[in-house]
């Protein structure tokens, strides 16, 4: 075991995935000689050479187009989107080519791509820096989709990513990657290192896709979150001293039901959180599933905690943010008796 | 001189009921244009960038620098490939009409462009077609039967279903799965080059757009980071003058040549006649001589026109004049061979309307086993379940309750 934080898994997972396996590279803007904006491609290309760590053109439809090429040449390429919010671009690449290769060639031809990206709030990055775009992949057939709160699980599931055969959309927490966050910025930043959670196998092991985790056991009510939220809806419901069963999704495509639903019967109170907006985000799917499944065991109607219907807005980031006061109203009415 | 700027819309030389009009055309007589060597630098193709790269002349004589020097016989076999792609285009209208196929696409006066590229080009070569290539279907001998089996979305299938008929694939030939969005095979092209070059292989890629998509991003991505990588890969350019009802003006065709996109990125760009099979041929050797070699990509630009409407669901009549195909100054591609071999004393129109005969039977015995398989209407379809494979690898849980969800719905009608 060592200690790491998100950053340093992240690397580690790419290191033992190209160190096993030559025809891994990885591409994207300022992933090469300069180790990546955040620095998670730190020092691949020294280690693995220009032709397996390649900087490219500012073109996220260009880079996602060449790994998926690179992908039926046989390579398994890790395409690094700098920001998640830069990747628009090239969602037709991912939407219409990636995602529906296998299905439109009756399996004959695929691209084992795996997209990381940047994602979420909370490092002042205004509208443009700070989107979390989950459900616009997690809605398309064909991809996989995962969240890792933790540097442990981002280790695991870009492991699992660069190995799995089919195309992995990877959403990496950037306020997590130097530590747990509670939701208060006004906190000192603490880092990984005395979280259970930045204790990681410096060798190969995966975290499964399909498998979420019970990070905190409870009986009163359930929090389905993922991402930074894990974190501030423990601390919400700490500040509450509630007996919460908190559950970290980890992976949003598949998504594992059982877990999630066997939770929610068993508390009868659900509160999900996320970080996107809350219109036709991804807690509408997690909100329909658990009703679909837990109608009669519900004592209270499902409460959504989310970002705002509007852009990320720089100067009001943490009225944006669903941070713990948010989280505690929801908490709150879902507990009031009937 | 104008005190106001001014919106300048282009528009074709010709809409319905007005003569058909191709002075805008730049040409050059065949033989004209220099052929500077193959591992040249990208500045040597301005020339042949801009001016139209021919070899036979209006004698059906074969000219100039370009000229490949192919055998009879391989002239012969392209002719054979030509004239069974239309053929086969020809019967597939023919069933689109009675109801038998949902839609189609023919390629008729294009045929060059796809089978001479083909046979320039090596068998472990990766093709990235576009929807209007079936010539490479053909050029790599893919069965009648399986071409029409995916247009019939019928039990034989090769997409199993999944696909809008002529989205053809084939992994064993080394043809890439068509999309039926514009343009996205061009930069993946590219990629799968740049992973050849990586892996150090020697075989390259090769694709095709229209001219109308070259407006897409992904066309600039795939001259970007093949001039960028050097990647090994021939980018094609079908510049067939329409894109549906819209002119090549319109795509920026106005302003310069769309094989000149290539040397603004530092890649050659060759502008070829497209109706000329030795043209089409020569260059696309001279693309894939520089690739293999280590020089990088080459930006090819097809000169030919859409002989044929866009699609079976189009009218052409609605937005160029009837007559405009027959004027159209660079003839047909099958009779320019035709009579190229012909003046070589090697072809006769006897033995051509006897291959004609042949390969229309051919294609009528593809037709009358492909329907065996199954029509739109009538015979076996595919299995139902298959709706639920391939998205992932393995069928996931969601996947296989829906797969149980839809057994249940055919089990209890309304």
């Amino acid at each position: 075991m060592a200690k790491m934080n998100m950053i340093q898994a992240l690397n580690s997972a790419m290191d033992i995935a190209m160190g096993r396996d030559t025809s891994v590279v990885v591409l994207g803007q300022d992933v090469g000689f300069f180790g990546g904006v955040f620095r998670v491609t730190d020092g691949l290309q020294r280690k693995y050479g220009e032709h397996r760590v390649l900087d490219t053109p500012i073109a996220e439809g260009g880079i996602i187009a060449a790994a998926i090429g690179m992908g039926v040449n046989g390579l398994r390429p890790v395409a690094e989107v700098q920001f998640a919010d830069y990747v628009y671009p090239a969602y037709d690449q991912i939407v219409s080519e990636l995602a529906r290769l296998r299905y439109r060639s009756a399996g004959d031809f695929h691209a084992p791509v795996t997209v990381r990206m940047p994602c979420g709030g909370g490092i002042r990055g205004g509208q443009t820096h700070s989107q979390s775009p989950e459900v616009l992949f997690a809605h398309v057939c064909g991809l996989k989709v995962a969240i890792p709160s933790n540097p442990y699980d981002a280790k695991g599931l870009l492991i699992g990513a660069i190995e799995d055969d089919d195309p992995v959309i990877l959403l990496e927490p950037k306020r997590l990657y130097n530590g747990p966050f509670d939701g208060d910025p006004n906190k000192p930043a603490v880092p990984w290192g005395t979280h259970p959670k930045g204790e990681v196998p410096a060798d190969h092991y995966t975290v499964p896709f399909g498998r979420a985790e019970i990070v905190r056991a409870g009986q009163q009510v359930t929090i389905i979150a993922y991402g930074t939220m894990v974190h501030v809806a423990a601390a919400a419901a700490q500040s509450l001293q509630l007996d919460a069963e908190i559950i970290d999704v980890r992976s949003l495509v598949p998504l594992d039901v059982d877990t999630l639903c066997n939770s929610v019967c068993k508390t009868g109170r659900c509160v999900i959180a996320h970080e996107a907006t809350r219109f036709a985000g991804f807690g509408a799917e997690l909100a329909a599933t658990v009703m679909e499944h837990c109608f009669w065991n519900l004592e209270a109607p499902i409460q959504r905690v989310a970002g705002w219907n509007t852009p990320y807005p720089h100067a009001f980031e943490w009225e944006y943010f669903p941070g713990q006061a948010r989280i505690a109203l929801a908490l709150r009415a879902v507990m009031e008796p009937r | 001189m104008p005190t106001r700027s001014r919106l300048h819309v282009p528009a074709p030389p010709a809409r319905p009921g007005q003569p058909p009009d191709f002075s805008y055309l730049q040409l050059s007589p065949a033989g004209a244009v220099s052929r500077p060597e193959s591992t040249c630098s990208w500045r040597e193709t301005m020339a042949t960038a801009t001016g139209l790269i021919r070899v036979l002349d209006d004698g059906h004589r074969a000219t100039g620098p370009w000229n490949p020097r192919l055998e009879a016989a391989d002239l012969q076999v392209g002719l054979r490939h030509m004239l069974l792609t239309r053929l086969f285009d020809e019967r597939m209208v023919r069933s689109q009409r009675q109801g038998k196929l949902s839609f189609y696409m023919k390629s008729t006066g294009e045929e060059a462009v796809s089978v001479a590229a083909g046979m320039a080009l090596q068998p472990g070569d990766m093709l990235f077609p576009a929807y209007r290539n079936q010539g490479l279907q053909v050029v790599r001998g893919r069965p009648l039967v399986e071409l029409m089996c995916q247009l019939l979305s019928n039990t034989r299938d090769m997409c199993k279903g999944r696909q809008l008929p002529v989205m053809y694939h084939s992994a064993a030939a080394n043809l890439f799965s068509i999309s039926g969005n514009l343009a996205t095979q061009f930069p993946q092209a590219v990629g799968w080059a740049m992973a050849a070059a990586i892996k150090g292989e020697e075989h390259i890629a090769a694709t095709w757009t229209g001219e109308g998509s070259t407006a897409e991003a992904d066309f600039h991505y795939a001259l970007l980071f093949a001039a960028v990588y050097r990647a090994p890969v021939i980018l094609n350019v079908v510049n067939n003058q329409w894109a549906i009802s819209t002119f090549q003006g319109t795509a920026g065709g106005e302003q310069n040549s769309f094989a000149a996109r290539g040397p603004a990125h530092g890649l050659p760009g060759l502008r070829v006649d497209g109706n000329d099979f030795l043209a089409v041929y020569a260059a696309t050797r001279w693309a894939a001589d520089r690739a293999r070699t280590g020089g990088g990509g080459t930006l090819i630009e097809l000169v030919t026109y859409r002989a044929a409407a866009h699609s079976t669901s189009d009218d052409p009549s609605r937005y160029r004049p009837k007559n405009e195909p027959e004027c159209w100054p660079l003839g047909d591609p099958i009779e320019r061979l035709k009579q190229h071999l012909i003046a070589l004393g090697e072809w006769s129109d006897a033995r051509h309307a006897a291959l004609s005969g042949e390969l229309d039977a051919q294609v009528g015995a593809a037709w009358q086993e492909a329907v065996k398989y199954g029509t739109m209407t009538e015979g076996p379809r595919l299995d139902r379940d298959l709706m639920f494979e391939d998205v992932f690898k393995e069928l996931p849980e969601h996947l296989r309750r829906e797969r149980e969800l839809l057994r249940a719905e055919l089990a209890a009608p309304v």
